[in-house]
C-alpha cells in the first residue's frame, strides 16, 4: 500500500538581491512511491537537493523556496492529503500527528532555556489539550522508558544531556503521537559511531512496533545498508536510481551509485578508494541533459542533451539512464 | 572598487540613497565654510537677531553673527572632530582587538577585562571632571584625543570576535601573532575581512563622539569660541534664545544635527547590512 | 570548580572591583595632571569677590584647603589617603556650600537620579524589547515597519538634543508639562495624590526623553536578534511540530533573545547614566546631573570629584547586580 506518492516534483529557490537574480533548482523532477510499513532511504551527497525535498514533503515551503510543479500526495487509512494544498491550520494538525520530522543536528534542535518536559508539553499541547498534568507526565515517562531513556531526562535542560541522549529525545519527541510517516533527516550524522548504532536500533524498533513508514535521508550509505528496506539515490535534484536495498548493494547500476558504495570502508578490503572525478553539481547552474554526465565515464551524446527518464525494470528497480539495463557498462 | 560598491548600494538600497544624499548635503555645507565672508571667531558683524531673509538665509543671532555661515563652520568642525576621534580611537581598538584575538589565552582575558571596565565606566562625569580641570587648555583637538582614549572598547570587542572567527578558518594551531610571517598573513588574508568592520565601527564612533561633544559643549565644557554644533547650542542657551523668541537660532543647529545624526546612522545600518556575510553570499554569483 | 555558579559569581565580583579600581584611579590622576590647582583657583575666586585677606590667613586657608582636598604629601601618599577616605565614605566638603560634605549633597540628589534612571531605564528596556520582539517576528506587517522607521530616527539622536526638543515642544510651545524642577514649590513629601501627581508631572518629560531614545535602541537590537533567532534550529523545529505562534514568540524566540539584551543592559548602563545626567540638566531636575552643572558654574571642585567617584562606584555596582541576575535568565550558567 502506498502511503506517499510524489509526482514529478519541481521546487526551486528564487532570489533577487541587489539586482542579481538567482534560481537554484534544488528538486528538479522527482517522482517517488513509498509504501506503508517500510523504511525508505534517500541517499546522496550534500547539495543534491535532499534537504529541500524533505522540506517540501513535510509541507515547509517558505520563500525563497517555491514549488514550481508536481504533487505530493499522502494516503492514510482514513484520508488522502495533498500536503501542498493545506492551509496553515490543517498543516499544523497533520504535522506531528500524521507526519513527523526528526531534524538534523541534535545539538541545537531543543530550546536551550526550556526543560525537556516543557518542550514535550509544548509539542503535545499544539495538538491536544492537556487536562491532567499527572496523566500527561506519566504517558511521556512511559514513552521515554520504552525507548530506553531514563526519566531524569525530563527535568533536565538540553545542555545537561549528551549528544546521543539529545538525539534520542528528539526521536521520542517525533514519535509521541505515533505518526504514520516519520521523516528522519541525517539522524546519525552528529553523533559518534557507538551512539549511531543505538539510534538506528531505536528507529528500527519503533518501526517494527508501530508499523509505520520511516523516510530516512542520509548521505551515509552504511546507514541505508543497515536498516533501509528500499533506497533511492539522489543527484543534482533528481532520482538516479531506486530499488530494494539488497539489490542496490549487490548489483548497483548507475555509475554514481557504484561510486557511493565503493567509497564505503569494508573490513578486509585494502584496495585504494577511488574519488569520483569532477566536482559536485552547482544547483544554480545545472548542465543540460543528464545531471551526471560531466562526471560519467560512459556518457553518450544524448546524455548531454536530454534528461534521462526514470525507467522501471521487472524486478522493481528504477534507473535514470539512457542505457537502461546496461547502465554502467 | 569603492565606486562600484557605492553605485550598487545607491541603486538598490533606499536607506543608503537617503543617507548618501543627506550626508552629501551636509558635507557640501561644511565645504562652503571655506568661502565664508565672515570670520567665525568674531562677533557683532551683522545686525542682531534678524529673522531669516533673502540676505541672511538662516537669520542672525544675538551675537551679531550670520547663522548660515556660522553653521557651515559648526558643521565642518563637528565633522572634523568626529572623524579625528574615530580615527584615533581606531588605532587603539584595532591594536587591542587584534592582539586579544590572535594571542588568546591569558592576554586575551586580561585585555578583555580592561576593555569591559572601560565600557562600564560612565564617561560623562569623567569628562566633566576633565574639562573642568583643563578649562583653559581645552580645545577641540585635545578633547578629541581624550575621547579617543575612551572610545575604543566597544569596537575592540567587535574586531576581536571577527579575528576569532577568522582564526578558526585560516590558521592552524601553530600560527601565533608574532613575527613577520604571521603579520603578512594578517595583512594579506585577514585584513579584507577586518577592514569593513573597522569602517562600520568608525561611523558608529563618530556618532558617539559628536553626540558627546554636543553634551559637553552645552555644559560649557568645550572650547566655546570654536563654532561647533554643540557650542552653537551653548550660546543659544546663554542668550536665552527661546524666551527671547529667536527661534531660528535654535532651529538651525537642531535640524542640522538631526539630519547629521540620522543620516550617519542610516549609512551605518546599510553598510552593516551590505557587509553581513549572508547578504554577501547572495550577491556573489550573478 | 564544583559549582559553575560560584565561579561565575566570583568572576563578576572581581570584574566589578576592577572597574572601580581603574575608574577611581583615573579620577585620582586627572586633577593631578591639570594645570589648574584647585586650591589656588578657589583662593583666586574668593579674592575676586573683592575681599582683602591677610597673607597669613591666606596661607592658613591654603593649608586647610589642601588638606581638605587631599592634596598634601607625595603622589603615592595622596593615593593611599584617597582610598582611605573613600572607604570611610568621606568625599570631602563642598566648596560652594562650605562646609556641607559632598556626600550630603549627593545623598539629597541621589534619589531623584536613581528614581528617574531606574524607572525610565526599565520602561525603555521592557518596552523596546517587547515591541522589538513583536516587530522582528511579524516583520512583514506594516506597523512593524513603521515602528522600525521611527526607532531608526530616534535612536541616533543624542540624549541632550532629544531632551531639548521635548522641552521646547511639550513645555514651551504646547505647555502641557512643567518646564523645570521636580515638584511644585512648597510641597512636602507624603503619599497623598497631590504630592504624587506633582511628582509625576515633573518627572514625566525627563523620563519621556530618556525612554524615547532608549526604547529606540533596544527596539532595533531586539528586532535584529529576533530575526537571527528565527533562523535557529530549535525555532524551526517547534514550528514544524505546530507549536502555536504565541508560544514560539515568547517561550522560544524572545526568551532566548533576552539573554544578550540583559548583558547589553549591563554594558550600556554607563551611557544611559550619562544620558540621565544631561537630561536632568535640561529640565532642571534636581538629581546628580543638575548638581554637577551647578558645581561647574560655581567652580566646586569637591562636588565634581565626588559625583564622579560616586557615579563610577554606583554604575559598577548596578552592573554587578545585573550580572548576578543574568543566571536567572540563562540556565546554562546556573547549576549542575
Amino acid at each position: 500500500m502506498g502511503v506517499l506518492k510524489v509526482e514529478d516534483l519541481k521546487a526551486y529557490y528564487m532570489t533577487d538581491i541587489y539586482g542579481i537574480k538567482r534560481t537554484v533548482r534544488a528538486v528538479d523532477g522527482v517522482s517517488l512511491d513509498i509504501n506503508e510499513n517500510e523504511i525508505f532511504g534517500i541517499a546522496g551527497e550534500s547539495s543534491c537537493g535532499k534537504t529541500t525535498l524533505i522540506k517540501v514533503l513535510s509541507g515547509m515551503v517558505i520563500p525563497p523556496l517555491t514549488v514550481i510543479s508536481g504533487k505530493v500526495l499522502y494516503n492514510f487509512k482514513d484520508e488522502n492529503i495533498n500536503i501542498l494544498s493545506l492551509d496553515k491550520d490543517e498543516l499544523r494538525k497533520t504535522r506531528w500527528e500524521k507526519i513527523s520530522y526528526i531534524m538534523q543536528g541534535s545539538m541545537s534542535v531543543l530550546n536551550p532555556v526550556r526543560k525537556i518536559y516543557k518542550t514535550f508539553q509544548d509539542f503535545v499541547e499544539a495538538h491536544q489539550k492537556i487536562t491532567k498534568k499527572k496523566d500527561f507526565m506519566r504517558k511521556v515517562r512511559s514513552h521515554l522508558e520504552k525507548l530506553g531513556l531514563p526519566r531524569e531526562v525530563l527535568k533536565a535542560y538540553p545542555h545537561h544531556l549528551s549528544g546521543g541522549m539529545r538525539q534520542r529525545v528528539v526521536i521520542a519527541l517525533a514519535t509521541i503521537f505515533r505518526p504514520n510517516v516519520i521523516i528522519a533527516d541525517e539522524p546519525t550524522t552528529a553523533v559518534d559511531v557507538v551512539v549511531q548504532r543505538g539510534v538506528l536500533q531505536m528507529l528500527k524498533e519503533i518501526q517494527e512496533e508501530q508499523k509505520n513508514t520511516i523516510i530516512l535521508v542520509t548521505h551515509d550509505m552504511a546507514v541505508h545498508a543497515n536498516i533501509a528496506n528500499r533506497v533511492a539515490i539522489m543527484y543534482a535534484g533528481r532520482i538516479v536510481e531506486e530499488g530494494r536495498t539488497k539489490d542496490i548493494f549487490e548489483s548497483p547500476m548507475h555509475p554514481y551509485t557504484r561510486y557511493l558504495i565503493a567509497s564505503l570502508p569494508m573490513i578486509g578490503d585494502k584496495s585504494d578508494k577511488v574519488n569520483i572525478p569532477g566536482a559536485p553539481p552547482n544547483l544554480a547552474n545545472l548542465p543540460e541533459g543528464c545531471g551526471f554526465h560531466p562526471r560519467c565515464p560512459y556518457a553518450m551524446d544524448i546524455c548531454r542533451e536530454k534528461v534521462p527518464p526514470l525507467i522501471e525494470n521487472e524486478d522493481g528497480r528504477r534507473v535514470a539512464c539512457f542505457k537502461g539495463r546496461d547502465c554502467g557498462k | 572598487m569603492i565606486s562600484v560598491i557605492i553605485k550598487d548600494l545607491y541603486r538598490y538600497d533606499r536607506r543608503f540613497r537617503f543617507a548618501f544624499i543627506v550626508l552629501m548635503g551636509i558635507v557640501i555645507l561644511s565645504i562652503l565654510s571655506l568661502f565664508s565672508p565672515y570670520d567665525p571667531s568674531s562677533s557683532y558683524q551683522v545686525p542682531v537677531n534678524y529673522p531669516p531673509s533673502v540676505k541672511y538665509i538662516f537669520g542672525t543671532n544675538s551675537r551679531g553673527q550670520d547663522i548660515f555661515w556660522m553653521m557651515t563652520f559648526a558643521i565642518r568642525n563637528s565633522l572634523l572632530f568626529g572623524i579625528s576621534t574615530a580615527l584615533l580611537s581606531r588605532v587603539i581598538s584595532i591594536f587591542v582587538g587584534l592582539t586579544a584575538g590572535y594571542k588568546g589565552g591569558v592576554t586575551d582575558r586580561i585585555l578583555m577585562s580592561i576593555n569591559d571596565s572601560f565600557i562600564v565606566i560612565p564617561l560623562l562625569p569623567l569628562l566633566i571632571l576633565f574639562s573642568f580641570m583643563f578649562k583653559d587648555r581645552m580645545n577641540l583637538l585635545f578633547l578629541s584625543v581624550v575621547m579617543a582614549c575612551f572610545g575604543w572598547p566597544w569596537d575592540a570587542r567587535l574586531i576581536r570576535s571577527q579575528v576569532l572567527s577568522l582564526k578558526e578558518r585560516e590558521f592552524t594551531r601553530t600560527a601565533v601573532y608574532s613575527g613577520m610571517k604571521a603579520l603578512s598573513i594578517t595583512w594579506r588574508e585577514h585584513l579584507p575581512f577586518v577592514m569593513p568592520i573597522v569602517f562600520a565601527t568608525t561611523i558608529n564612533n563618530m556618532l558617539w563622539s559628536m553626540g558627546l561633544e554636543v553634551t559637553l559643549a552645552v555644559l560649557g565644557l568645550s572650547h566655546i569660541n570654536t563654532p561647533t554644533i554643540g557650542t552653537t547650542i551653548y550660546w543659544v542657551n546663554q542668550h536665552h534664545a527661546f524666551t527671547a523668541g529667536i527661534w531660528w537660532w535654535i532651529v538651525a543647529p537642531i535640524v542640522i544635527s538631526i539630519f547629521l545624526f540620522v543620516g550617519l546612522y542610516q549609512l551605518f545600518v546599510s553598510l552593516n547590512k551590505y557587509i553581513d556575510p549572508r547578504t554577501r553570499l547572495l550577491r556573489i554569483g550573478g | 570548580m564544583r559549582h559553575p555558579f560560584l565561579k561565575y559569581f566570583l568572576q563578576r565580583v572581581v570584574q566589578c572591583l576592577l572597574v572601580i579600581f581603574i575608574g577611581i584611579t583615573i579620577t585620582f590622576i586627572i586633577p593631578r595632571l591639570a594645570p589648574t590647582d584647585p586650591v589656588e583657583s578657589a583662593i583666586a575666586r574668593a579674592n575676586m569677590l573683592g575681599q582683602y585677606t591677610h597673607p597669613e590667613t591666606v596661607d592658613k586657608i591654603r593649608k586647610a584647603l589642601t588638606e581638605l582636598y587631599g592634596l598634601e604629601g607625595g603622589i603615592f601618599e595622596q593615593y593611599v589617603n584617597f582610598w582611605k577616605r573613600l572607604l570611610k565614605g568621606d568625599l570631602g566638603p563642598s566648596y560652594s556650600s562650605f562646609p556641607t560634605p559632598v556626600m550630603d549633597l549627593i545623598r539629597k540628589s541621589l534619589p531623584w537620579t536613581a528614581g528617574l534612571l531606574i524607572i525610565s531605564g526599565l520602561i525603555a528596556w521592557v518596552l523596546g524589547n517587547i515591541l522589538g520582539g513583536l516587530a522582528g517576528y511579524f516583520i512583514q506587517r506594516r506597523w512593524a515597519r513603521i515602528m522600525g522607521v521611527f526607532a531608526m530616527a530616534t535612536r541616533p539622536i543624542p540624549y541632550y538634543i532629544m531632551a531639548f526638543i521635548i522641552l521646547i515642544l511639550l513645555a514651551y510651545l504646547f505647555p502641557v508639562f512643567p518646564i523645570s524642577g521636580s515638584l511644585d514649590i512648597g510641597l512636602k513629601f507624603s503619599f497623598r495624590w497631590k504630592f504624587i501627581s506633582s511628582l509625576l508631572k515633573h518627572a514625566f518629560l525627563p523620563a519621556l526623553s530618556l525612554v524615547i531614545v532608549g526604547a529606540g535602541a533596544w527596539f532595533l537590537g531586539m528586532e535584529t536578534l529576533v530575526s537571527n533567532i528565527l533562523g535557529e534550529d530549535y525555532v524551526a523545529y517547534a514550528e514544524t511540530a505546530g507549536v502555536a505562534d504565541g508560544k514560539i514568540l515568547f517561550r522560544y524566540v524572545m526568551r532566548n533573545a533576552l539573554l544578550p539584551q540583559v548583558t547589553g543592559l549591563a554594558l550600556q548602563l554607563g551611557l544611559i547614566f550619562s544620558g540621565a545626567l544631561i537630561t536632568e540638566y535640561v529640565f532642571s531636575y534636581p538629581g546628580l546631573g543638575y548638581l554637577s552643572y551647578n558645581a561647574i558654574i560655581l567652580g566646586d571642585y569637591g562636588v565634581i570629584m565626588g559625583v564622579t567617584i560616586f557615579s563610577i562606584i554606583g554604575v559598577a555596582l548596578a552592573v554587578l547586580i545585573i550580572d548576578l541576575i543574568y543566571p536567572l535568565f540563562d540556565p546554562r550558567v546556573r547549576h549542575e
